[in-house]
């Protein structure tokens, strides 16, 4: 426990030696949010009857994704370990008597959790302290924050797990930053950090359904909000724990193939 | 040549303290500390002439460097080269100076050495006879033939430094400036790049400052060492000084005798003067210690 | 140093950068595709969003995007020539920027020359395709003068982007801590310039007239444009980006002149 606190208390420490970095990172956040909420409310008013979300929620979806970027972010987490891979590094890894498939994976959460939480306090007061339209709501009841928070472990699970496959099928390409690029990139979109899912077009979204990208942060910010009711979410969780289960399943069966490779090739 | 007066140079820096709550405070308010880098520092030197500029890490010398080659404008004090002001006249003044970084480089990383050269003679506005004749002595001295059309960072570090004092000399300054350009390099390497430097110097009139932590290069290259402690010139004169000043601190000061003794590795005072070359880095150690300037 | 030497000096410097990527063919083609592919999906969200509307604050569709093109080619554009200085912070930390003044000739047309990204060009192709598309769908009456207002709104968010970018390398000149605000405010731009600004409301309107000139570049170029306004001298807007351009480079000699070059 203590070799956690210590590991917390130095990223939070150098967090904040960079005083202008937060500042920065803040201000930018909220221009962000407020700029996206104005978009939405030009849309909602567009649309009229036709919203797929509450303009509420979907406020609140904005400060959601805002507050927790660094948890869900595509490029947050891993750059250390992406450079591993890219200069050969790893090979050092193997070295170390625990699982690297683990241990990465451990890093990653923990580098974008003390990441997340460093980020997300202070945008979460701001977004709370805004006026009007553009204030973040409470969670609609208890239930629903209790499983905001379940999902939201979920979410992280499975976007680690994800980052972790792509990172494992990266050492069998010459160019792993492209490839990343390609793949993370895309993905995004279909987490629905762009446009939150409700506003894809039905058919899309039955498609979109059958990958894991809407098991991330869709889930818990929509569940916050009350847009995704409570009492519809056990199939939902369901598959959010399948997908863990399987992109773990083909991370460390990758990571296998990795290991064989590395020890072959020497690295 | 070059003359240097009375310049002073300070930098502002953000102190950094340990400790969480003190890092908290400092996220509030930061303190400033003032680092005198340059304090009242005055030289000139002919042209023609080779010079060591030596003294410990952060005594000043990158700063004079810098100064010297038009980067940083000194806080006070004048300073002129070949009749120019380095910071005021820059674009004129850097078309007279070369400059070697031994652990930075200057030829592009992916593509062949020689397009790099090409590049330089674009900048510098070298004509087509001149670059032409200057590539083929560089060529023949260095022995570049062979690596020319080799991507930089396909290079051992031995042929990109000799490729790096090509570049530095390719529009034929008057005055080069070398900052620890034998860093790293092996034996061969060491020596190739030494006598270079020494031929430039004979053929060309080429005025050389150097600035090294290797005693060899010194003892190599430099007629007269210039010791810089703490922002100011403490030395100027032959090798022979710097030894004799070495010793002479020891005779004035002999309760310190036994300091040099064990720093020199040698037994007594007689050969700490006499000897050369592989004691002259103890010879460096001990001075450094006597006028206090670590 | 004249002008002609110092193009012809900048064309040898972005081809030295070309040729140096093109080692990596691949790892530039997927740059070049994911970057296309990321843009595409902005675009996606546009079309998305249209399928539930027909017009946002009287914007149709083809409106939309060809603020939306006109944005995000400026962006690249401007990312393409501009890169050193978004970079650079890292050029002085290198100490590559002492490098560069130890050259006769201009520190910017360095700056500009040695980090000129090929790779970045991605989400021109991606752009170039919807601007067809906006063209096609808008009912913008096209003569001259429209299409000349057209193309000043390209090139002005281009110097307008550059500008942004200067003022911010600028920054490192008096601070050796980070100073990405600026980068916020064009990606921002980018992200958020795809509606007309007065979509966002009357404040965020004010902010981009008074404190950072975007609707120059935007939104009264494209109020003569959409044929809202018969005002010719609007389509002319994006000319006065100069007058920022010239503020920028004002800070940037002011900068230079206080470098303080990093250690050694």
């Amino acid at each position: 426990m203590r070799k956690y606190y210590m590991f917390f208390k130095v990223r939070f420490a150098s967090g904040l030696q960079y005083r202008m970095a937060s500042i920065t990172a803040l201000t930018t956040q909220l221009i962000w949010g407020i700029m996206e909420c104005f978009a939405f409310k030009a849309i909602a008013e567009a649309m009229g009857t036709g919203l797929p979300m509450e303009y509420s929620s979907i406020v609140t979806y904005i400060w959601l994704k805002e507050a927790f970027l660094a948890l869900f972010s595509t490029w947050t987490g891993d750059k250390d370990i992406f450079s591993l891979i890219q200069n050969g590094g790893v090979s050092y890894e193997l070295c170390r008597p625990v699982s690297v498939y683990s241990m990465w994976f451990a890093r990653i959460v923990g580098g974008r959790g003390s990441e997340a939480l460093l980020r997300c306090i202070p945008v979460l007061i701001c977004a709370f302290l805004l006026p009007g339209t553009l204030r973040m709501s409470l969670p609609v009841s208890i239930e629903a924050f209790v499983l905001f928070l379940v999902t939201l472990v979920l979410a992280v699970g499975v976007a680690v797990a994800l980052c972790m496959f792509v990172n494992m099928l990266c050492f069998f390409t010459i160019s792993p930053q492209g490839w990343r690029m390609v793949l993370l990139g895309s993905a995004d979109f279909f987490m629905g950090n762009v446009i939150p899912l409700p506003f894809f077009p039905e058919r899309f979204r039955k498609v979109v359904e059958w990958l894991p990208f809407p098991y991330m942060q869709n889930v818990p910010f929509r569940v916050y909000s009350g847009d995704l009711p409570v009492a519809d979410l056990g199939p939902v969780m369901a598959k959010q724990v399948l997908w863990l289960v399987i992109l773990v399943a083909a991370g460390l069966c990758t990571w296998k193939f990795v290991e064989k490779k590395i020890v072959v090739q020497g690295g | 040549m070059i003359t240097m007066e009375h310049v002073c140079k300070s930098y502002k820096v953000a102190k950094r303290k340990a400790g969480l709550s003190e890092v908290c405070k400092s996220f509030f308010r930061r303190e400033h500390e003032v680092i005198h880098a340059l304090k009242d520092v005055s030289f000139s030197i002919k042209e023609g002439e080779m010079v060591g500029y030596i003294g410990p890490n952060g005594a000043g010398k990158s700063s004079t460097i810098k100064i010297l080659s038009g980067i940083l404008t000194p806080d006070s004090g004048t300073c002129t080269v070949d009749g120019r002001i380095p910071w005021k006249n820059r674009t004129e003044h850097v078309k007279q100076i070369g400059v070697v970084f031994g652990q930075r480089s200057q030829l592009w990383w992916d593509i062949p050495v020689i397009d790099s050269f090409e590049l330089l003679k674009e900048i510098y506005s070298v004509s087509k006879e001149n670059y032409n004749r200057k590539l083929e002595e560089l060529t023949e001295l260095l022995q570049l033939s062979e690596i020319l059309k080799t991507p930089t960072r396909q290079l051992s570090l031995g042929q990109r430094m000799r490729c790096e004092v090509a570049a530095s000399l390719l529009h034929e300054p008057r005055i080069l400036f070398l900052d620890e350009p034998t860093i790293g390099l092996d034996a061969v390497s060491k020596l190739a790049v030494r006598d270079f430097i020494k031929k430039m110097n004979r053929e060309h009139k080429t005025t050389v400052i150097l600035t090294t932590h290797d005693m060899q290069d010194i003892e190599a290259i430099a007629e007269r060492v210039i010791l810089i402690g703490k922002g100011q010139i403490l030395l100027d004169g032959t090798l022979q000084d710097l030894r004799n000043a070495a010793i002479g601190e020891t005779a004035d000061a002999p309760e310190n005798a036994g300091n040099i003794t064990i720093g020199a590795g040698v037994s007594d005072e007689e050969s700490l003067g006499a000897q050369s070359g592989i004691n002259l880095d103890h010879v460096m150690a001990a001075l450094y210690k006597k006028l206090d300037i670590m | 140093m004249s002008l002609r030497k110092s193009i012809s000096l900048y064309i040898r410097y972005a081809a030295i950068c070309v040729r140096s990527i093109m080692e990596y063919k691949l790892s530039f083609g997927l740059m070049i595709f994911g970057r296309c592919m990321i843009a595409f999906t902005e675009f996606l969200a546009i079309r998305f969003l249209f399928d539930g509307l027909t017009e946002i604050k009287g914007y149709t569709y083809g409106d939309v995007l060809l603020c939306f093109s006109v944005m995000h080619m400026a962006f690249t554009l401007a990312e393409l020539f501009g890169n050193g200085f978004k970079v650079f912070s890292g050029i002085v930390k290198s100490g590559e920027f002492d490098r560069m003044l130890l050259r006769p000739c201009s520190p910017i047309l360095q700056i500009m020359g040695t980090r000129f990204e090929i790779g970045r060009t991605g989400p021109l192709i991606t752009s170039t395709i919807t601007l067809c598309i906006g063209i096609a769908e808008s009912k913008v009456s096209w003569n001259l003068l429209t299409a000349l207002t057209l193309a000043l709104m390209i090139v002005g968010a281009t110097f307008l982007f550059i500008g942004l970018y200067m003022l911010g390398a600028s920054f490192c000149f008096f601070t050796i801590e980070d100073t990405s605000i600026l980068n916020a405010l064009t990606y921002g731009a980018k992200e958020h310039g795809k509606y007309p600004i007065d979509v966002y409301g009357r404040g965020v309107l004010r902010f981009c007239t008074f404190v950072i000139p975007y609707t120059l570049v935007q939104y009264y170029p494209l109020q003569f444009l959409l044929g809202r306004s018969t005002n010719r001298v609007l389509g002319l807007y994006p000319v006065g980006v100069v007058v920022f351009l010239a503020i920028c480079y004002g800070v940037w000699c002011a900068g230079v002149r206080n470098y303080k070059s990093c250690g050694s």
